[in-house]
């Protein structure tokens, strides 16, 4: 079954819903003078998978850190829809090393104190969605890049967001790893359709798990392109070697390039 | 770090690969002959020296100098009376050196734990947890004596002032060195403050904290010890003990004194490192490689 993700922008009785998440000019000075974002306006529908690309320092960390309330704008305004729960992604799995898999996973839970029976019941769903069936007990230390990433993310399904923000969380990993990543997220995300802001330096991987990917100039960033990405999903992992596929990834590159011109 | 090549392994071949790697890189210490050979053959070259230097090296009148070892053993330790006063004079130390490490321990964790919330507060104690580190305390054992006599809590007190400065250090250096990643975490949740330093600060700080520990309990013991030489007066503990036997030419109590001495300490540090590799050890590198273990 292919279909594009219904990306609700409008409702059929009253109108244009609001996006999961809007930047509406915001800029970011750090108080050392670094002007690190210029001016972004940015929406992420509900149900849009929205990829950032964009130079080293160009402000993509700082733009998700704004979205979760971590560092504040200098001007401008970022808004979340209102009950929408946000879960982030870091590019370290942050995992904290004296707790087991389980307990990891069920961190963000017990900070938002979900009772106990139900926190246990939805870690070991998310472990289940994960793939780290059987690794409940282990500790970090004996888990691979790609297991610890793994259990970031089911740490952050348990709250069942419904804005995610990823901070290139597969950089730090290998290439077979990174693309296996990228197709167990895009599973992911069409079973639990939550709005997705993916931040990565990888066209082609924002091409492929996108539904649209937004290009940044170098610093002080801002949004000097936007692609929609007019592919089906579920996208198979043969799709990265189509020539839709290529087309898009060009454009992206020739915006990328041009930015940096 | 494992790359995942090759047919797709399930989670459970994942998790053994990696299992395998991590032993593979740490190789079991057999605890056979082969580890126990080497220190043994240097105990016993260690008593050859010892009697070549009672025997050979001191004639007849200056022999009581170094007596032989089974010498010691005879007139320290197989004499009853000698026996139970070097054992009560060792238990008495022991009680002050665990007395004195404890309260250092809740007093300097619960201070450090203050430090560690507020700069003004660190800003405030840090030059005074210095002064103790400097200080010679003790050199300040008759001042001490002066104010506080010469009994079970004094001794108590100069321990816990020897031993209070690796607690506060250790702790809030564990304290504050918490990934800020994990800090970010927390934050995202607006966690309060009791429940991040409870969840994520303590935890953290385990590592240091632990290595506070075995250095203060060291302290502790050498606090006890010399710190009950220098107060000469109260119940005698093990440090009394060898000034008496020092000023009597008891040479052989004087050696079972010492020997007695080395081996609290010896303890105490053999069982923080245990203590330590318990706690710590499931996950943290640093007590893995401990040479103790």
């Amino acid at each position: 079954m292919s279909e594009q993700p219904s990306t609700a922008t409008t409702d059929a009785a009253s109108g244009p819903l609001p996006p999961a998440l809007r930047f509406d000019r915001v800029s970011k000075r750090f108080p050392d003078g670094t002007a690190a974002l210029a001016g972004v306006d940015l929406d992420v529908a509900r149900g849009e998978f929205v990829s950032v690309v964009g130079p080293s320092g160009c402000g993509k960390s700082t733009l998700l850190r704004i979205a979760s309330g971590l560092t504040a704008a200098s001007a401008g305004s970022v808004s979340v829809q209102q009950d929408t729960k946000l879960g982030y992604v870091f590019q370290d799995a942050t995992l904290l090393p004296w707790r087991t898999v389980r307990r990891n996973v069920e961190l963000l839970a017990e900070l938002e104190r979900v009772p106990t029976a139900e926190r246990r019941a939805r870690a070991a769903e998310a472990i289940k969605l994960v793939g780290l069936e059987g690794a409940e007990r282990k500790r970090p230390r004996a888990l691979s890049g790609g297991m610890r990433m793994r259990v970031s993310l089911a740490r952050s399904l348990v709250l069942e967001p419904g804005l995610f923000l990823f901070d290139e969380p597969f950089g730090a990993l290998d290439e077979i790893t990174r693309e296996r990543l990228n197709d167990e997220l895009q599973q992911l995300f069409l079973a639990r359709r939550f709005a997705g802001l993916f931040v990565t330096h990888s066209v082609a991987e924002a091409v492929f798990l996108s539904t649209r990917v937004v290009v940044m100039s170098p610093r002080p960033g801002r949004i000097v392109g936007d692609h929609p990405v007019p592919l089906d999903y579920p996208r198979s992992p043969q799709a990265r070697f189509t020539e839709d596929f290529a087309r898009v990834a060009k454009a992206v590159s020739g915006s990328l390039r041009g930015a940096l011109a | 770090m494992s790359a995942d090549v090759g047919p797709p392994m399930s989670v459970e071949r994942q998790a053994v690969a990696a299992q395998v790697l991590i032993r593979a890189s740490r190789p079991r210490r057999a605890r056979g002959l082969g580890y126990w050979a080497p220190p043994f053959l240097l105990f016993l070259a260690f008593l050859g020296v010892w009697y070549l230097i009672s025997y050979v090296v001191l004639d007849g009148d200056r022999r009581f100098l170094l007596p032989p070892p089974h010498s010691v053993v005879r007139v320290a330790f197989l004499d009853t009376y000698s026996v139970t006063e070097l054992l009560r004079g060792l238990g008495l130390t022991a009680q002050v050196a665990l007395l004195g490490l404890l309260l250092a321990i809740g007093i300097g964790i619960t201070v450090a734990v203050l430090m560690s919330q507020a700069r003004w507060i660190e800003r405030s104690l840090y030059p005074y947890a210095v002064i103790l580190q400097t200080l010679p305390i003790l050199a300040m054992v008759p001042l001490i004596a002066f104010w506080f006599g010469y009994g079970f809590n004094a001794r108590v007190l100069v321990c816990v002032l020897i031993a209070l400065f690796p607690i506060i250090n250790n702790t809030l250096f564990g304290l504050r060195s918490v990934d800020q990643g994990q800090c970010d975490l927390f934050a995202l949740h607006r966690t309060g403050r009791i429940i991040r330093l409870w969840k994520l600060q303590l935890p953290a700080a385990l590592p240091a904290i632990f290595a506070g520990f075995r250095i203060s309990a060291g302290l502790a013991v050498i606090g006890a010890i010399v710190g009950d030489f220098f107060f000469k007066q109260g119940d005698p503990g093990i440090g009394v003990l060898i000034d008496l036997y020092r000023s009597r030419l008891q040479s052989e109590q004087l050696i079972g004194a010492v020997i007695l001495s080395s081996a609290l300490g010896i303890v105490v540090f053999w069982f923080f490192s245990f203590l330590t590799k318990r706690v710590v050890g499931g996950w943290h590198e640093s007590a893995l490689d401990d040479p103790s273990s």
